[in-house]
């Protein structure tokens, strides 16, 4: 097995080991790589693969099947919105819009994401910034969440 | 005295935490201790606020901080019930709707890891009733009680559990899938995050019942709030003795761990959610081999929704009869409804099955939100189809609903107002199958690409009548080839706009209903 050139990651490593042990531990590293570095690098898959004796290819596919994995770092913040029916009924729709325009502008360090259903319906529309959900969105306040050059501090 | 106000995360998405904040600023109540809870899922009421008078849970909705110190005051010198927000006893509320809380009995009322009081509030009971009695027993239990999978497949649960249980094997597992994606639907995320313990007792009784030893609760990502509290349990869990080497002193062993999906929607269709479980791409397995026979890693697997799983403690306690004495025809005991949308009063409503969604929406949901005409509800996800207002006198139950072409699924209704563009939404069901689809299969991978094509150029009015039969041959090609209901089922709710709302489609209503 081809094992990774350059010098192996030890929080990789780290990771790794602490998950091997358990049936199927890809996600639960993949999770945990991101966690610690923001993002999943190619050297990381490279590593993982060779940890878990896998195929490059392997975990490259897993990485990209699932939204949540990045292969690129990521801006300060992330901001979700949710694109679905329960907040498209009550104007969701427009709430998306407007984070679209601010994100197109580049307004503040934040990273948009669509996402379908956060499991806030009954106070939609719904975004959630930095894992914390934020209930019965418009227009005005999702934009004021890019402003100021952080996600931050404006969400309440 | 305690004061009661909800840590559910769509409570705190609204301002439940700045009121609980409020809360122990004030003077006046200084004594106070205030109690986290669940969310009774009366949400247009939240931030909701109780407190303990005369032996009952009176409430006050909704609370902002704002509202705080003159509310205080109002609770330390009696004067509360004249307070403009007060509610009046809860369970009344409950009763008053129709609501019939087995699963809820205790979300929302105690704080989600306090170990005593979920024993006090009857939990556990369940489970100590199973282990008096053998596997078989119990899934005899769970056949009696008429209990079908609440995730939307609606496959009766006792059934599911009896080929585990036959299938012999030393190893077996108990997966929850708590892979909540269909818009509309939060019933799994206020159980896990408001009564975590009801849901292990479910695992763990199923565990006893078909002999498996490990449970696993697959949850999704967008969820992190309740991968907090379900770890908090889990630790208390074992310390109290629910989960471990001996449960409850019975020396049969049963834990649980906690997986987090990473955002793949299929990843709720039982097989993908295996395959990710595993490690791998979320592709949908074929089937068979069953999962209950070759699951995760290729053993025998119970794998049933959340809601499913944490009804079957009250069966266990309460008795099977009691629970199928709920409902109608062949859909029995409670139905945990997701209200919500463009609707006055969202929450969740768990009522035996039975209620028309004329009833639900426009006398307990009080109409739209908005004020305008209720023009149709998506019910059952984005699989489910748009039921039209002049079908709302559907009652809510499986076969009921089949009948209609619609579906129960998860039991969310989603209402939309006379300003919703039905074309939209077939476009958008399909955009969304095409954004989820695990690419497997060719009907699912390619075909909801080619709607929404074929749905763009019915937007354009190019070849319209044309485009629109294309648009029904594809549909059933996807319904009669895909592999999974991810594609089988993405077709339902553009059938439905077009049969119901073909006017949206630009067609004559005469000439358009051919189906």
């Amino acid at each position: 097995m081809a094992r990774s050139n350059g010098k192996a990651d030890p929080e990789v490593v780290a990771i790794c080991a602490r998950h091997q042990a358990s049936d199927g531990p890809l996600l639960p590293i993949l999770h945990d790589v991101q966690a610690h570095h923001g993002y999943v690098s190619d050297e990381a898959i490279q590593q993982i693969a060779d940890e878990l004796n896998l195929s490059r290819a392997e975990v490259f596919g897993v990485v990209t099947f699932y939204h949540d994995f990045h292969r690129e770092p990521q801006r300060a913040h992330s901001l979700k919105v949710c694109r679905a029916e329960a907040c498209q009924s009550v104007g969701g729709r427009d709430v998306w819009a407007a984070a679209s325009t601010a994100a197109e502008r580049g307004q503040g360090d934040v990273q948009l994401e669509a996402v379908y259903c956060l499991g806030n319906c009954a106070c939609a529309p719904s975004v959630q910034l930095d894992g914390r959900t934020i209930g019965r969105m418009n227009p005005e306040r999702v934009s004021a969440l890019f402003s100021a050059g952080s996600g931050a501090g404006v969400a309440s | 005295m305690k004061i009661y106000i909800p840590i559910d995360s769509a409570a705190v998405s609204i301002g439940a935490n700045e009121t609980a904040d409020a809360f122990t600023r004030q003077d006046a109540i200084a004594d106070a201790e205030i109690v986290r809870t669940g969310s009774r899922g009366f949400y247009w009421l939240e931030p909701m606020v109780e407190i303990e008078h005369e032996n009952r849970r009176v409430g006050f909705g909704p609370v902002e901080a704002a509202d705080v110190p003159e509310l205080a005051r109002a609770i330390a010198d009696g004067g509360f019930e004249s307070h403009p927000h007060y509610l009046g006893d809860i369970d009344h509320m409950l009763r008053a709707q129709g609501q019939r809380r087995m699963t809820f009995a205790r979300c929302g009322v105690i704080e989600p890891t306090d170990w005593s009081a979920f024993v006090a509030r009857g939990g556990s009971a369940g489970l100590r009733a199973a282990l008096d009695n053998s596997g078989q027993a119990i899934v005899d239990a769970v056949k009696e009680s008429g209990l079908r999978g609440r995730g939307g497949a609606g496959f009766p649960t006792g059934i599911k559990w009896q080929t585990v249980h036959d299938t012999a094997s030393e190893t077996k597992y108990v997966v929850c899938n708590a892979d909540e994606g269909d818009s509309g639907t939060y019933a799994d995320r206020m159980l896990m995050e408001g009564d975590p313990f009801t849901l292990f007792e479910g695992m763990a009784i199923a565990g006893v019942a078909v002999g498996a030893e490990h449970g696993l609760i697959y949850l999704r990502s967008e969820y992190p709030d309740a991968e907090r509290v379900l770890k908090r349990a889990l630790d208390v869990a074992r310390a109290e003795g629910m989960l471990g080497d001996s449960v409850l002193g019975s020396g049969k062993r049963f834990d649980i761990q906690v997986r987090m999906g990473a955002g793949a929607y299929i990843c709720g269709e039982e097989t993908s959610l295996l395959e990710s479980l595993e490690g791998k791409r979320g592709l949908v397995r074929f089937k068979p081999p069953l999962p209950a026979i070759q699951g995760f890693m290729g053993k025998p697997t119970v794998i049933n929704n959340v809601i499913t799983l944490a009804s079957v403690p009250a069966i266990m306690a309460q008795g099977a009869p009691m629970y199928a004495d709920l409902g109608i025809n062949r859909s029995r005991g409670t139905l945990t409804i997701q209200l919500c949308g463009n609707v006055a009063r969202p929450g969740l409503y768990e009522m035996p099955f039975g209620v028309t969604l004329d009833h639900l929406i426009n006398e307990i949901g009080g109409g739209s939100a908005s004020g305008r005409p209720v023009r149709t509800a998506q019910v059952g996800g984005p699989l489910g189809a748009y039921v039209p207002a002049a079908h709302f006198d559907t009652p809510l139950g499986y076969e009921e609903m089949a009948d209609k072409k619609a579906m129960i699924g998860h039991g969310g209704v989603v209402v939309f107002d006379d300003t919703v563009d039905m074309m939209q939404q077939a476009r958008f069901a399909m955009e969304f199958c095409d954004i989820e689809s695990c690419g497997k299969c060719t009907p699912c991978r390619v075909g909801s690409v080619r709607a929404q094509e074929v749905i763009d150029r019915i937007i354009a009015d190019d070849e319209r009548e044309a485009n629109i039969e294309l648009l029904r041959e594809l549909c059933d090609t996807m319904i009669n080839g895909s592999l999974c209901a991810h594609g089988g089922m993405a077709p339902f709710p553009v059938l439905s706009a077009l049969n119901h709302f073909s006017e949206d489609f630009g067609v004559r209503r005469e000439a358009a209903v051919t189906s």
